[in-house]
């Protein structure tokens, strides 16, 4: 190699190739990372706009603010630009996308260009969903139910169906991409119980997203063809049957609630053995508990329909498959515990937003164990307590690790330090704002207050001002983080190798690292996690 | 899965791999994998069927028989006939020859030509019969239970419709095969190409089967 050549491989991916085009044909993963984060930080904002509108609404006990109507496409808003373009793609697509291949040391994904268009699918679809929703109001929430999605609701709905359909593809070809990279690519002795928990969480999520989302795909186009062709394969007046349109939803819908979550656990558990300078506790039942909830999630689909008249038999076996997956979810939160245990702790930024995902996560999973036992969710189905219960999960838990995971590996995916002080307000706005918005809804839901309702009696109106007021600050631990991590790029201070001294191939690099990530191919001879190594010497 | 022609050298892997084997590993993992998740897609709709198969046994056996069974039947063997085709066009651009590799691809791709065909005169038969429950057309079933008959026709439309479309893709990829086996610029990227091609085909060949079983022979 010339002289020349030699510099210009050492260069960061980021040092050249700033015209447009250099953005928007690249194939480097690190890049198609930053593209992914663009997009879903504008879908957080436009799908958080229609969260702020609807909690302002709730305040009063009357419908004052929005119409009915618009209340109703309000939170189809919401659950929609959320649930598919915020929370599926979230973690694995921005920091899995940057760190898999840094972290199995590889070059680059095993296929970059389906990389770069399975971004575009997703920012395409993504847009023309929007649009649709946006511009003629689909009101049917984000799980488009039947037969009031098939024979009642606005016209708008094959639109957002379409959109939702397409953006299932780049979730296909993320899981394709990610399982053949962690298969064939791993760099010399990296052996499968030596990979980083992200790379096993991200593996799993992989293959939830490549067995389930097609299910999902096959249940989209169903419901497209009997609005657009008159196919009615869910048509009661033809012998269907409205309720397996919700088998089939959920055969995807709740598998996916772990593409939200194991990624998050993942990340967390990344961030607190290095700041508690231990090995992560138990890391063989980590990584298989990982495998465990994947594979029971695939079994629980059910318990999503204990009152929509399913079999009770039915019911009865998916309660009971719900209970298993609180096992593994368990042993996870045990062993984070543990981790943390006689650790030296360090209360940085990043280490308050996993603490804080441990907490939030615990209390949503416990919930989850209420939600799945037949008899309590008779009671407290379709109201506020099951809305608290996934929020907990999704935002306390997911929402949260991805913060944490962002500031944790922005110096690596920057060359920049952000300013540590404002990550810690950003931080405790985010636990204290989320704790006061959700918290409330626990209370209310268990009282009787039901979901996607406009309007209520007037004895919930003190939770609900305290939940508006708890989303106001949440407001601040979401916008915060944005103004200064972007002040960071130009001001904040150049970020070493290794700012954390943590363990893992991804920092042996430089930050921002160089266009194929490694200056010499990576071998690997130790355990994970070896922080008694790092520390000692 | 890339399907531009290497630029650098004859035979030298993609930038993010080490050496062509793991390629072409990663390659043939990425296709199963895409598979599996047809596979799914398939399957979802499959299980809706067999749902509603066991709900009404006696009409879906009766509507059935309103399908033309020699037709599928021929269909069938085209299929299986055109993926040893493809098998045969596997071996022969392994074996480095150009000119029977595109021959195999030729008589693969009209195989598949003339089922799509085949299929489209069952679907205009049925239209003519007014068998064909879309887009408001008439319904006129002539046995009992129009209304579930309709159900079991719903289901004949979607899976061999989403097989034609499969098909249809099929065709579209092996054409480009074509073009790169006419230009033979890197017969090792070929190959993996072109064995890939030939995994979906047989996927699709199957699926068939899958199709055939459940619409055609399940008859009363
Ligand atoms: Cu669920």
């Amino acid at each position: 190699m010339s002289e020349a050549a030699a510099n210009q491989a050492s260069e960061s991916y980021l040092s050249r190739g700033w015209r447009l085009r250099d953005w928007l044909f690249t194939t480097d993963h690190k890049r198609v990372a930053w593209l992914y984060t663009v997009s879903i930080t504008a879908f957080f904002f436009l799908g958080g706009l229609a969260a702020l509108v609807i909690r302002l609404e709730l305040i009063t006990p009357e419908g004052d603010v929005v119409s009915a109507d618009a209340y109703n496409q309000l939170f189809t808003i919401h659950g929609v630009v959320m649930v598919w373009f915020f929370l599926i793609p979230s973690i694995p697509n921005t920091l899995g996308n940057f760190l898999l291949p840094l972290m199995v040391g590889a070059k680059d994904l095993a296929f970059p260009k389906l990389n770069i268009i399975s971004w575009y699918i997703y920012t395409i679809g993504g847009v023309f969903t929007i649009a649709a929703v946006i511009t003629s109001g689909v009101d049917t929430g984000w799980t488009f139910y039947t037969p009031y999605s098939t024979q009642y609701a606005d016209r708008a709905v094959v639109a957002a169906l379409t959109g939702v359909f397409v953006v299932g593809f780049s979730s296909i070809l993320t899981g394709i991409n990610f399982i053949v990279t962690t298969h064939k690519m791993r760099a010399p002795g990296l052996t499968w119980f030596r990979l980083p928990l992200f790379v096993w969480a991200n593996y799993a999520t992989s293959l939830v997203m490549v067995l389930a989302t097609p299910v999902l795909s096959a249940t989209l186009i169903l419901l497209i063809l009997e609005r657009m062709l008159g196919i009615g394969i869910f048509d009661p007046a033809l012998g269907g049957d409205p309720i397996l349109f919700q088998h089939l939803f959920w055969f995807y819908s709740h598998p996916a609630v772990y593409i939200m979550i194991l990624p998050g656990m993942g990340v967390v558990s990344e961030l607190i053995t290095c700041f508690s300078r231990k090995t992560v506790f138990g890391y063989h039942g980590m990584a298989i508990s990982i495998l465990a909830i994947t594979v029971f999630g695939f079994l629980v689909w059910g318990h999503h329909m204990f009152v929509s008249g399913q079999s009770l038999y039915a019911g009865l076996m998916f309660s009971f498959f719900t209970f298993l997956v609180a096992l593994p979810s368990a042993i996870k939160t045990f062993n984070w515990t543990a981790t943390l245990y006689k650790g030296k702790l360090i209360f940085s930024a990043v280490m308050i937003y996993a603490l804080s995902f441990v907490g939030l996560f615990t209390i949503g999973g416990f919930t989850g164990i209420f939600l799945a036992s037949l008899a309590v969710d008779v009671h407290v189905h379709d109201t506020y307590f099951v809305v608290a219960h996934f929020h907990y999960i999704m935002v306390g838990g997911m929402v949260t690790a991805y913060l944490g995971g962002l500031h944790f590996w922005w110096p690596k995916m920057t060359g920049r330090m952000y300013p540590e002080i404002w990550a810690k307000v950003a931080a405790l706005a985010l636990f204290i704002g989320f704790n006061l918005t959700f918290f409330p809804q626990y209370l209310m839901g268990y009282a009787g207050m039901p979901r996607r309702y406009q309007t209520y009696p007037e004895d919930f109106q003190i939770l609900h001002v305290m939940s508006s007021l708890g989303a106001g600050v949440l407001a601040i631990g979401y916008l915060l983080p944005l103004v200064y991590l972007l002040w960071s790029l130009r001001w904040g201070k150049r970020a070493p190798p290794n700012p954390w001294r943590a363990a893992g191939l991804e920092w042996r690099t430089d930050s921002p690292p160089p266009k194929h990530n490694f200056l010499e191919p990576q071998t690997v001879t130790g355990p994970p996690y070896d922080y008694d190594t790092i520390d000692n010497k | 899965m890339t399907t531009t022609p290497s630029t650098t050298s004859k035979a030298a892997p993609d930038e993010q791999f080490d050496d062509l084997t793991q390629q072409r590993q990663a390659d043939l993992m990425g296709m199963w994998i895409f598979l599996a998740t047809e596979l799914m897609l398939f399957g979802g709709i499959f299980t809706a069927f067999t749902v509603y198969r066991f709900a009404y046994p006696e009409v879906f056996a009766e509507a059935a028989t309103h399908l033309d069974l020699k037709l599928g039947t021929f269909n069938t063997a085209l299929l299986v006939t055109s993926s040893l085709f493809m098998a045969l066009a596997e071996r022969a651009v392994n074996a480095g020859q150009r000119r029977k590799t595109l021959a195999f691809l030729f008589v693969t791709i009209g195989i598949g030509v003339v089922f799509l065909g085949i299929k489209g005169y069952e679907w205009h038969h049925e239209y003519t019969e007014k068998l064909m429950p879309i887009l408001g057309l008439a319904f006129e079933y002539p046995g009992a239970h129009p209304d579930r008959a309709e159900m079991f026709f719903n289901f004949y439309y979607v899976l061999t419709g989403l097989h034609a479309v499969h098909m249809s893709l099929g065709l579209v990829t092996l054409s480009v095969m074509v073009v790169f086996t006419w230009r033979w610029r890197d017969p090792s990227r070929l190959g993996r190409q072109i064995q890939i091609n030939g995994l979906y085909w047989a996927f699709v060949d199957v699926v068939w089967v899958f199709i055939f079983t459940t619409q055609y022979l399940l008859r009363a």
